[in-house]
């Protein structure tokens, strides 16, 4: 319970609408799995081996992931024979606690690394579709709203009219994009990109890369020079390299993060699609196997859906209605 | 290769059944576990996985297995048939109409891969049946959708029909179709926008389309790697729409793929085709058989005698067979038929494909080392005529000169002659072991590594 309480009075002091907007891309998220747990407690009145399978499967269906759901169980059950729970109401609070606990490390930093008065730089990589160049376009706008002075490379030179598709959202938010023809090598079009970045004395320089498979070597080999020619042309660059990964995607994100943090040192991810029906509880285990913190989450198509990651925000749309207190006594503090 | 850490996993499990004369219940019980996990750290459906793991143990303890003579083997079975039942038992082919053109609908998700699908999808049926495909391009919202299907239809010198951005889709669909009969096109085939498949409004625009086109085919295009989420998505767009196909995307990368394991069970809606690689002509049949087989370690073998076949030109097979026979194989021979599997793919791909390959330890890592294949294609082609028919005619001083036209070492050459001869003493042994099973006897066989 303390956690939650101490989440409330986080979350008053912050902006209404940032949290309604989480609360809101989650819904679907929500309904199908706080109150599947909710249901569960109802259901099972006694904890028992049964009730830990068809809490297994709740999480499994979010894709939270076997060995993270298996920890958990673990710990849960420990839990349960220590403070000798016997009444599936009394485990809730935990289970809510333990799951909080997965995401909410405290400790990293989710902000974006932007530097102050000096160019930043960052790299965008992910696999096919995730919604790289997407990402990137929404990032420009909101960077834009901050007052930065924004440059997109367009550096996915391989996919079919992604070079157009950079250049709309260029004209759309209303920044310079800059780019060669394509199939030219993605590396060169960054290298112009960082130059004409410092001559111009932008802010930030977003770098979209085309999507790959992260076991296609020779690929990923290329991701490796693009990120070493920016870091030859800007010491201390790339700031950021953000990995966009599909909410809906399984338990291959979690080879995905691995994989381009060997190539590239991802530094954040950016979490796509999470307005649909998937869980996106791959954040639950990549946070838990890896040490790498989501940043961005999109929470739907507009251009102003994309958010920073708060991993409290997160948590609370997760399970603001697995207890029934503290979603009440939200509502007297809040209206 | 998907599904790889998936094979393995079962394969360490049905190890241990394979191994013991008798099955119990209780080592049913372990395996079935196993199964279990595997199954859904592969992201297939836990109510799939559910279904699966009830069907096959209640099979596996039965009589069946428990009574017949080599129950590990009959496990295997079991599970394997069960498997490849679950991904949808014979392959399916793609509709034709009766009076073109036959007009195809891709639909699905942001991202999953339509329109490069539409544009492989297309390549695929002039390559493969003979059609003459119309593409149109009704992805008005992605920003640049149409140009990337344009670029695509440029690349394989077809027809892109569209009407900008500012038409609406079911207009572009019904004007497309209507080209295509005045073109006589026999197929179309709609690129849609990817969608959200909670989304009503863009939902209803599906159906609006769906209406107008009266489409033979609906495939839903769904990314390979997508998790637990891919059964909701498959269901309310075959609910909505009627599927009558699914394509798997995004299968050449390492994810294990059990969303096409789902899709089919919950949804009875079959995987028609999958995306295999970046190129427009990496899109293949969907195997169930096979993929089951390759889960369960016994190899895809199938798929090994299939590309073999259609590029290993049939009567120069023979040919070969003739001169192995014979004796009278020289190098010249040596180097078509290294030039006729490297034709079929990667080599370390084509070993994945035998039978326990998987398995094998030394096998397990191994990256054939393509540049030393072209090495040895160099040194070759460094023969003059009569060197490569008569290679004992190499003395020391050819060998320099072959070395030199190369640009490999003495040591090399030497080592590819020698290889050569093994190989030519190895190929009379198994023609003579052919010889020696039609007279019903294998007794004296040798091979130089035993």
């Amino acid at each position: 319970m303390s956690f939650f309480k101490r989440l409330k009075n986080k979350l008053t002091t912050q902006s209404d609408t940032v949290t309604e907007k989480f609360k809101d891309g989650l819904t679907k998220t929500r309904a199908s799995f706080s109150t599947r747990i909710n249901d569960l407690v109802k259901n099972y009145r006694k904890v028992d081996e049964e009730f830990f399978e068809e809490l297994e499967e709740i999480l499994i269906e979010a894709d939270v992931g076997v060995s993270t759901v298996m920890d958990l169980i673990d710990e849960l059950k420990d839990e349960a024979r220590t403070q000798n729970i016997k009444e599936t109401e009394e485990l809730q609070g935990v289970i809510s606690e333990k799951l909080a606990e997965l995401l909410d490390k405290g400790d990293d930093d989710t902000k974006l690394n932007i530097q102050e008065d000096e160019l930043t730089v960052i790299l965008f990589v992910g696999v096919n579709g995730v919604g790289k160049t997407t990402s990137i376009g929404k990032l420009a706008h909101k960077l834009k709203q901050e007052g930065k002075s924004v440059l997109m490379a367009a550096g996915d030179t391989f996919r079919a009219g992604a070079i157009d598709q950079l250049q709309v959202w260029g004209n759309r938010v209303g920044v310079d994009v800059i780019k060669h023809s394509e199939g030219a090598d993605p590396a060169a079009v960054v290298f112009d990109a960082v130059k004409s970045a410092k001559t111009r004395g932008v802010d930030v320089l977003l770098c979209d890369t085309a999507g790959r498979l992260q076991n296609k070597v020779n690929l990923m080999n290329e991701l490796e020079k693009i990120k070493r020619v920016i870091g030859r042309e800007l010491p201390g660059a790339p700031h950021e390299v953000l990995l966009v990964v599909d909410a809906t995607t399984g338990q291959n994100a979690m080879n995905q993060a691995k994989t381009f943090s060997q190539a590239t040192d991802v530094s954040g991810i950016v979490l796509t699609k999470l307005d649909g029906t998937a869980k996106g509880g791959i954040v639950l285990a990549i946070r838990h196997e890896l040490e790498i913190p989501v940043k961005l989450v999109g929470l739907g198509e507009k251009v102003e859906d994309l958010y920073e990651f708060d991993a409290d925000q997160f948590v609370y749309g997760l399970f603001s209605n697995i207890l029934p207190n503290v979603e009440e006594e939200e509502s007297v503090d809040r209206y | 290769m998907a599904f790889e850490g998936l094979a393995d996993r079962l394969q360490q499990t049905l190890q241990k059944v394979r191994g013991k004369g008798k099955v119990t219940e209780a080592d049913v019980k372990v395996m079935m576990r196993e199964v279990r996990l595997a199954l859904l750290e592969a992201d297939v459906n836990f109510k799939v996985v559910k279904r699966f793991v009830a069907k096959v143990k209640e099979r596996a303890i039965g009589q069946e297995v428990l009574e017949s003579l080599t129950p590990g083997q009959q496990v295997v079975k079991v599970v394997n048939e069960e498997l490849t039942a679950l991904m949808g038992g014979e392959q399916s082919k793609i509709a034709v109409a009766n009076k073109p053109p036959t007009v195809v609908m891709m639909v699905g998700l942001q991202g999953a891969g339509k329109t490069t699908s539409t544009g492989k999808l297309a390549n695929h049926l002039r390559k493969k049946n003979n059609r003459q495909p119309l593409l149109v391009a009704a992805d008005v919202y992605r920003p640049a959708a149409i140009n990337q299907l344009q670029t695509l239809g440029k690349q394989l010198s077809m027809p892109v029909f569209d009407l900008g951005t500012d038409v609406s889709p079911v207009e572009i669909a019904k004007q497309g179709i209507a080209k295509a009969k005045e073109e006589h096109h026999d197929y179309v085939i709609i690129d849609t926008a990817g969608r959200l498949h909670i989304d009503e409004g863009l939902m209803g625009e599906l159906a609006q389309i769906k209406e107008i086109a009266k489409p033979d085919e609906i495939l839903l295009v769904v990314d390979a790697m997508t998790g637990q989420d891919a059964v909701n998505v498959a269901e309310s767009f075959h609910e909505q729409l009627g599927l009558t196909g699914v394509v798997l995307t995004k299968l050449d990368g390492d994810t294990r793929g059990g969303a096409a394991l789902s899709i089919k069970s919950v949804t009875d809606t079959p995987i028609k085709f999958v995306g295999m690689g970046e190129k427009l002509d990496a899109l293949e049949p969907f195997h169930p058989e096979r993929m089951a087989s390759r889960i369960l370690g016994m190899g895809d073998v199938l798929s090994l005698i299939e590309k073999a076949q259609t590029n290993v030109d049939e009567k120069k097979a023979k040919e070969l067979e003739e001169k192995m026979r014979t004796m009278s194989f020289t190098f010249d021979d040596f180097l078509e038929q290294l030039t006729q599997v490297r034709s079929m793919g990667p080599l370390d791909e084509l070993l994945g494909m035998l039978p326990g390959a998987g398995q094998m330890k030394q096998l397990k890592n191994v990256k054939v080392d393509e540049k030393q294949l072209n090495h040895v294609e160099a040194i070759i082609q460094s023969m003059t005529k009569g060197e490569k028919l008569h290679p004992e005619t190499i003395n020391a001083s050819r060998k320099k000169r072959i070395a030199k036209g190369s640009g490999r070492s003495v040591q090399e050459v030497n080592r590819l002659l020698k290889q050569f001869e093994d190989m030519k003493k190895m190929m009379k042994q198994m023609s003579n072991m052919q010889k020696g099973k039609k007279k019903g006897g294998m007794g004296n066989m040798k091979f130089p590594f035993m």
